[in-house]
């Protein structure tokens, strides 16, 4: 029998303003096996620790049940202090009468009795743990970081910066993201290029980095510090060792209206391409979507003015297999499609067009040159009414729109309407907005800046609708403000797209099995304390792929997430948990169903001798479980039909004593 | 103040409309064909009714230019409906004795050879109690 010591905490006012703290430490006394029980203002304090540890000596405690706040919150602390008494740390159980019992009830009688119901239970399991101790396993260092815009080359910069090799697994056939598409940045309008290709620069010459461009992550298995990882590096046609990104072949390329998805489609490409002057891997790609050679075998110029031999029409996709300690997610986001919005004319009207295709129109190495002209007709374009939150903040529908703020748009729009005031001084700009939101460090200072010196019209309101007319488009808008309705005639429209995560990030959140939340954001270990890291250990997000995020702000979540991989390939040990499954061989019927049932790829199946009762011997077919990779989801417990599967820690038994305590 | 509380439970109940979701963008009125025969446009009718400030809206010609044309359901970011308000205001005024917006009598001098008879169906819908 157990000699169990109960201690209540009051959580300050967080409990024991719901739960009588007091009659619950009192109910629990006489639980069978408890030997102490107490309550006390904060449990998880230095004072609260002591008690516990006094307990623990003076009444020869065994078990130990804190009826306190959720085990994500303590449990670790517990168990340090368990260990710390003498205690196995295993021989701690959490009663969660806080979020699961004071937050949710309002009144004092019914959050007691669930309290005293909850701490009973965890009693009841505790009188059945048993000590657990865990394994160790080693941990590769090596970090893989999935998507090369900014977020993901400042991570593999600062892991590389101390030491550990890195690879960056990029789809597009360059690194450098959506940034590279900017024209200038806000607050301090420093070119997007000219700030972020010398960090593409000291990617391609970092030895402890490769990229992996045109590249994708197929497989991911494993665990933290021990990661197995198949990376499809796509074939390119060409052959990147002997490439050296001359751009002949593109010049004689003889295909040559393919859309330019680097210009978002303003302007064409061809078949073979080179996104940017400033790629890296400075490296043609051919699109066999357009190439008529891959099509149908004709033409074949590429590979005949090709000096270095480099093109390789009979390259096939090629499946990489390596050993990570820890990944980084950072795979980044996209404007929303505006096809929805047909208010807005955008797929009437040429001249209705993104944010992101107005940084292309405006920057040096866009379709214009830099030159800020109509897409329909190519002239100048004299009156601009740029629209905010269209799609942000939409929670009307959830096909159309999203229902969070994208945090970017105000700012960004500010650039836009300042940028164009400066270069074309007779040009009307109108924003319409509600409300600018500019937090950050001179962000507000910009804006004022774009209404006060550069005259930029900002009206408090929303667009209702836009109707191409002839060569002008007819906005209707609200003015709430002056309580009018407005009527312009605007040349170019500029939509704030809302922004969404990059498509490639939900199958990727499965392959990790990594939290994501409705929007398909993944979902932080902690909103507050642990921002840079998935709840799946070994996993770690950087950038917008978290939620939307200027880049300053991702910059400095990229370097905390390298921090956070530091920390652990630093390791050479990690301390595994001892709460995994195990098979009871001489129960097992060898029917398959916890490997099929088991996420994680942790079960196999060997053959065994076994010693009849008639002294013959009998090969059977029995489980195993491989207690590195096994993460105590609990799956096969569930799904074995033989009762052979058990999990420690959370026993069959355990799990029915709690059953049982409630429900007596 | 009293009776403006009962009046915007009253219209809330009506409209089925949740007021306090309203974000203050302003597109109901930036999209609403009306707008300029309107005194209150369709955000002052949301804005006004959650306030409870509803006397100026029931006393109001307003009430009766809004084509219900829906366009301010259809475009509202938030799916707060202001159609439906303005509809319960107006439903509020129609109900009050006498303030009926149009009799029998008056309908043969609105008739013109080609009104759908639907027109006539609706307008006493809307219109009277």
């Amino acid at each position: 029998m157990q000699r169990v010591g109960v201690f209540v905490c009051w959580c300050g006012s967080n409990i024991a303003g719901t739960v009588d703290v007091q009659a619950v430490s009192e109910a629990l006394k006489n639980e069978p096996g408890v030997v102490y029980s107490a309550n006390y203002q904060y449990m998880c304090s230095q004072a609260g620790q002591e008690m516990i540890k006094a307990a623990v000596k003076e009444h020869r405690l065994t078990g130990i049940v804190v009826c306190s706040c959720s085990p994500r919150m303590h449990e670790a602390t517990f168990r340090k202090t368990a260990a710390a008494a003498g205690l196995n740390p295993y021989m701690v159980e959490i009663a969660n009468i806080r979020e699961q019992c004071s937050w949710v009830h309002k009144d004092m009688m019914t959050g007691t009795e669930k309290a005293i119901i909850l701490g009973k239970a965890a009693i009841a399991k505790v009188n059945l743990n048993a000590p657990l101790t865990p394994g160790e396993s080693p941990v590769t260092k090596r970090a893989l970081v999935i998507g090369g815009g900014i977020a993901g080359i400042q991570t593999a910069l600062d892991i590389a910066d101390a030491g550990f090799p890195v690879d960056i697994v990029e789809k597009q056939p360059t690194i450098g993201g959506k940034m590279a598409q900017l024209d200038k940045t806000f607050p301090t309008l420093d070119c997007a290029a000219c700030i972020l290709t010398p960090k593409m620069v000291d990617v391609a010459q970092n030895e402890k980095i490769r990229i992996f461009s045109y590249s994708e992550v197929t497989d991911v298995h494993g665990f933290v510090g021990n990661f197995d990882v198949k990376i499809k590096k796509k074939a390119r046609y060409v052959k990147e060792d002997i490439c050296t990104g001359c751009g002949a072949c593109v010049e004689k390329c003889p295909m040559k209206k393919v859309p330019n998805e680097f210009n978002l489609g303003m302007d064409n490409r061809h078949a073979i391409y080179i996104p940017f002057a400033q790629a890296v891997p400075k490296v043609a790609t051919i699109d066999p979507n357009a190439c008529n050679m891959l099509k149908n075998g004709k033409c074949g110029v590429c590979a005949k003015v090709c000096a270095a031999g480099a093109i390789d029409y009979k390259q096939k996709d090629e499946i990489i297999e390596e050993k990570y300690g820890a990944i980084v997610v950072a795979t980044g986001f996209n404007p929303i499609s505006m096809d929805k919005f047909d208010e807005f004319a955008y797929s009437q009207s040429k001249d209705v067009i993104t944010s992101l295709e107005f940084e292309r129109l405006t920057n040096a190495a866009g379709p214009s040159a830099g030159k800020l002209l109509r897409p329909s007709d190519g002239k100048h374009p004299h009156t601009i009414v740029f629209v905010q939150c269209v799609g942000s903040r939409c929670a009307a529908c959830a096909e159309k729109g999203k229902e969070y703020c994208s945090k970017i748009c105000c700012m960004y729009t500010a650039k836009h309407a300042m940028l164009t005031r400066d270069k074309y001084p007779d040009t009307e700009v109108y924003v319409f907005y509600i409300d600018a939101r500019t937090p950050g460090k001179n962000f507000d200072e910009f804006y004022r800046r774009a209404v006060e010196e550069y005259g930029v019209k900002y009206i408090k309101g929303m667009v209702g609708k836009v109707v191409p007319e002839g060569d002008k488009l007819k906005v209707q808008a609200s003015d709430l403000i002056a309580n009018k309705q407005l009527h312009i005639d605007a040349d170019l429209v500029v939509l704030a797209a809302a922004i969404e995560p990059d498509k490639s990030a939900r199958p990727l959140a499965t392959m990790l099995t990594a939290s994501m939340d409705t929007n398909d954001f993944f979902t932080e270990a902690h909103p507050k304390l642990r921002p840079v890291e998935s709840p799946t250990a070994g996993v770690f997000l950087s950038g917008a792929c978290q939620g939307p995020k200027d880049i300053p702000e991702t910059v400095s979540q990229a370097g905390a997430a390298a921090s956070k991989v530091i920390g652990l390939l630093a390791k050479d040990k990690l301390t595994g948990n001892p709460c995994v499954a195990s098979s009871n061989e001489l129960m097992c019927n060898g029917c398959s169903t916890c490997e099929r049932v088991c996420p994680y790829g942790a079960i196999t199946y060997i053959d065994k001798e076994f010693r009849m009762p008639d002294r013959t011997t009998k090969i059977r077919r029995v489980a195993v479980v491989n207690p590195a990779v096994c993460q105590g989801c609990g799956a096969c417990t569930v799904a074995c039909p033989s009762g052979a599967m058990d999990l420690n820690g959370f026993k069959n038994s355990q799990i029915m004593a709690e059953v049982d305590a409630i429900c007596k | 103040m009293e009776n403006n509380k009962y009046l915007r439970e009253e219209i809330l109940r009506m409209s089925g409309v949740n007021t306090s979701k309203c974000m203050k963008c302003g597109k109901c009125s930036a999209t609403c064909p009306a707008y300029d025969e309107m005194e209150y446009h369709p955000h002052q009718f949301v804005g006004m009714v959650e306030m409870g400030d509803i006397e100026p809206l029931l006393k109001s010609e307003s009430l009766y230019k809004c084509l219900s044309c829906f366009a301010c359901v259809e475009r509202c970011p938030r799916g707060v409906e202001p159609a439906k308000v303005v509809e319960a205001v107006r439903l509020v005024a129609v109900r009050r004795q006498g303030a009926n917006r149009m009799t029998a009598n008056d309908v043969p001098e609105t008739i013109e050879e080609d009104t759908p008879q639907q027109l006539l169906v609706s307008a006493f819908r809307k219109y009277t109690k």
